[in-house]
């Protein structure tokens, strides 16, 4: 869901060039940061030692089912109604999630700050065209979207991540596009352009850098907003039916709602703690790279 | 305003015949040709009727012959006809739309007025414990998935405590009439409405609070604090209809994104509205009908986006459009 468009926030954009250690320690001297950095260093645990934690197919049966939470010391999440580990399936799931999220924003980055930046620096009737394109993209119901193309695609995860990019794009568009114009011409610019620098250069090697904070700032926010979609997508069926994803496992949840409703419960929290993380995350990169906005 | 409305109505020309073309892409896209995919799984359709589609649509024609076909056919409101629901897909459409338009409204009244308020209580005593509190309670809805919510409070509301039903819009062997009717229906749309509303509180609340603190931060409420205005009154007067031109803003630029929600909160709950029949056509792989419900909701936003437009000029009289 288009969870960007108010917060994408209007970061200035020179604070970027700050050293990197000055960076973590900004963002180090925040609580809510720090929160969402350890949270966010969890998961990533859990998607990399998913192999080694729990070797097996998540999907496979391994104990009897409906075993709740605590009543086996060998599952300590219990089992789903198919006799299938619950955090095994939440460990492989965040693999799953995390990698969506990052490629589907991947996407989006690609599409979304070619436009904006071409956009931005041409300016005129290509800027217009542009516009009204990311504008068409804005309008169509993003999540409505991303279903009929990975219902049409049938899912699996490369149309998933596909669906999800292609959607998420216009917000950074428009963000990177609004960057671009604020430096497009001033003086930097155009004092390469006295030297005779190319279009291409002066875009890659002078605008864009200039731009990295808010779009890094998006770009935390994005990955968060992709992985609700994706957890969405599977909720409703449409995830890749080979792998265990963490939407998904709410989805099959349902079922067994009235009497064990654990098994739809659980996987939610992950969601929850890796959204808000990543939530939390780009809110500190916010304040931490926009020294001039943090005036509370 | 003449000159305004004659831009937005090409705007929107531009958008209905973009969507099309997506919508025309998408379907080439399927697996089949156009036909199979208009007439739903094989089976479904008689060949006859197959054979029809295809000279309809020219399938035989070069493809810009074949999209000004489609394109036709979609601006007269031809959509196809849904073999699953024996139904043509506009008709279908316009029989599950106030469902939608009930539920969305509902959670946008509940989230934007409470999310409103929570957010301008919030932004007075920011900094405090208040502030803290709200803030965090927002920060974990917005984090929180639409149908996971939904599916805790059927948890919590229906199956623990028994209070509310578990889904669908009316009690089916009731025959209610008036008044009861109704009653019934609002029995029905709490959770949903809950549920959709709760994450778009939290955007309400976040949004609120740091546009009423940007305008708190401006010249004219330093002057008004230093002619000895009261707090209240500058929270009000000055400060909250300063602050309300950015939530409206949202509101338009969000409705998609609400649109998106509302299917997965109609799916939890069995809301008979436009998000449970795009359910309902993915489920079935009736993809013309679920193209269909993309093109038609994208211009409900288009128009609603409108009406935004519109309602600026009411809430802000210095804005003028052009």
């Amino acid at each position: 869901m288009a969870l960007l468009d108010f917060a994408s926030p209007p970061v200035s954009s020179q604070a970027a060039a700050a050293p990197r250690d000055t960076l973590l320690r900004r963002l180090l001297r925040r609580p809510s940061a720090v929160v969402g950095l350890i949270f966010f260093a969890l998961i990533i645990a859990m998607a990399a030692s998913a192999d080694i934690v729990y070797p097996d197919d998540p999907l496979d049966m391994v104990a009897q089912p409906f075993l709740w939470p605590g009543q086996d010391a060998a599952y300590p999440l219990g089992t789903d109604m198919l006799g299938r580990d619950i955090a095994s399936g939440i460990f492989h799931g965040a693999r799953v999630s995390l990698l969506i999220g990052a490629v589907a924003t991947l996407v989006s980055l690609v599409i979304g700050v070619t436009t904006g930046a071409v956009s931005g620096y041409y300016g005129g009737r290509l800027d217009a065209g542009l516009m009204r394109v990311t504008e068409l993209f804005q309008t169509v119901p993003p999540f409505l979207f991303a279903l009929a193309i990975v219902a049409i695609l049938q899912p699996s995860i490369p149309t998933i991540t596909f669906a999800i990019g292609i959607t998420a794009w216009p917000s950074l568009a428009r963000l990177v596009r609004a960057e671009v114009l604020k430096l497009r011409h001033g003086e930097m610019v155009a004092a390469s352009i006295a030297l005779g620098a190319s279009d291409g250069r002066i875009i890659l090697l002078h605008i864009l850098p200039n731009t990295l904070a808010p779009v890094i700032v998006s770009a935390s926010i994005l990955v968060a907003s992709a992985i609700l979609t994706e957890s969405s997508l599977a909720f409703l069926g449409l995830g890749d039916p080979n792998v265990v994803s963490w939407g998904g496992m709410v989805g099959a949840g349902r079922e067994v709602l009235r009497t064990d409703w654990y098994v739809a419960t659980l996987p939610g929290l992950a969601i929850v703690a890796a959204v808000l993380a990543l939530n939390l995350l780009g809110d500190g990169l916010n304040d931490a790279l926009n020294p001039k906005g943090a005036r509370r | 305003m003449a000159r305004y409305l004659k831009r937005s109505l090409g705007q929107i020309a531009f958008v209905i015949i973009g969507i099309a073309v997506i919508n025309f892409f998408l379907l080439r896209l399927a697996p089949g040709d156009a036909a199979q995919v208009m007439a739903g799984e094989a089976g479904s359709a008689t060949p006859e009727y197959m054979a029809a589609l295809r000279q309809q649509f020219g399938l035989d024609q070069p493809l810009y012959v074949q999209f000004l076909s489609y394109l036709k056919n979609v601006l007269t409101l031809n959509l196809g006809y849904s073999f699953r629901q024996g139904m043509p897909v506009s008709e279908l459409i316009a029989l599950r739309l106030p469902a939608t338009l009930l539920l969305m409204g509902t959670s946008i009244a509940f989230a934007v007025s409470v999310g409103g308020t929570l957010g301008f209580l919030a932004a007075r005593h920011a900094g405090r414990l208040a502030d803290t509190v709200i803030s965090s309670v927002a920060l974990v809805f917005y984090a929180t998935p639409v149908f996971w919510i939904g599916v805790m409070l059927v948890v919590v509301f229906s199956v623990l405590l028994d209070w509310l039903p578990v889904g669908g819009m009316a009690s089916i062997e009731s025959g209610l009439t008036g008044l009861g009717y109704a009653a019934d229906v609002a029995q029905h749309l709490i959770l949903p409405a809950l549920t959709l509303g709760l994450f778009y509180l939290a955007i309400y609340t976040r949004l609120m609070r740091a546009s009423m603190l940007e305008v708190y931060g401006q010249d004219f409420v330093r002057t008004a604090r230093a002619k000895g205005v009261r707090p209240r009154r500058i929270a009000l007067r000055h400060v909250l209809r300063n602050a309300l031109l950015p939530i409206v803003t949202t509101l338009g630029v969000q409705l998609g994104s609400i649109l998106g929600g509302a299917i997965l909160v109609e799916t939890v709950f069995a809301w008979p509205g436009l998000g449970r029949l795009a359910f309902e056509a993915l489920f079935q792989r009736d993809l013309n009908l679920l193209l269909g419900i993309l093109f038609c909701s994208s211009v409900v936003v288009v128009f609603v986006n409108l009406a935004v437009d519109l309602a600026y000029t009411v809430l802000d009289p210095r804005i003028e459009l052009s």
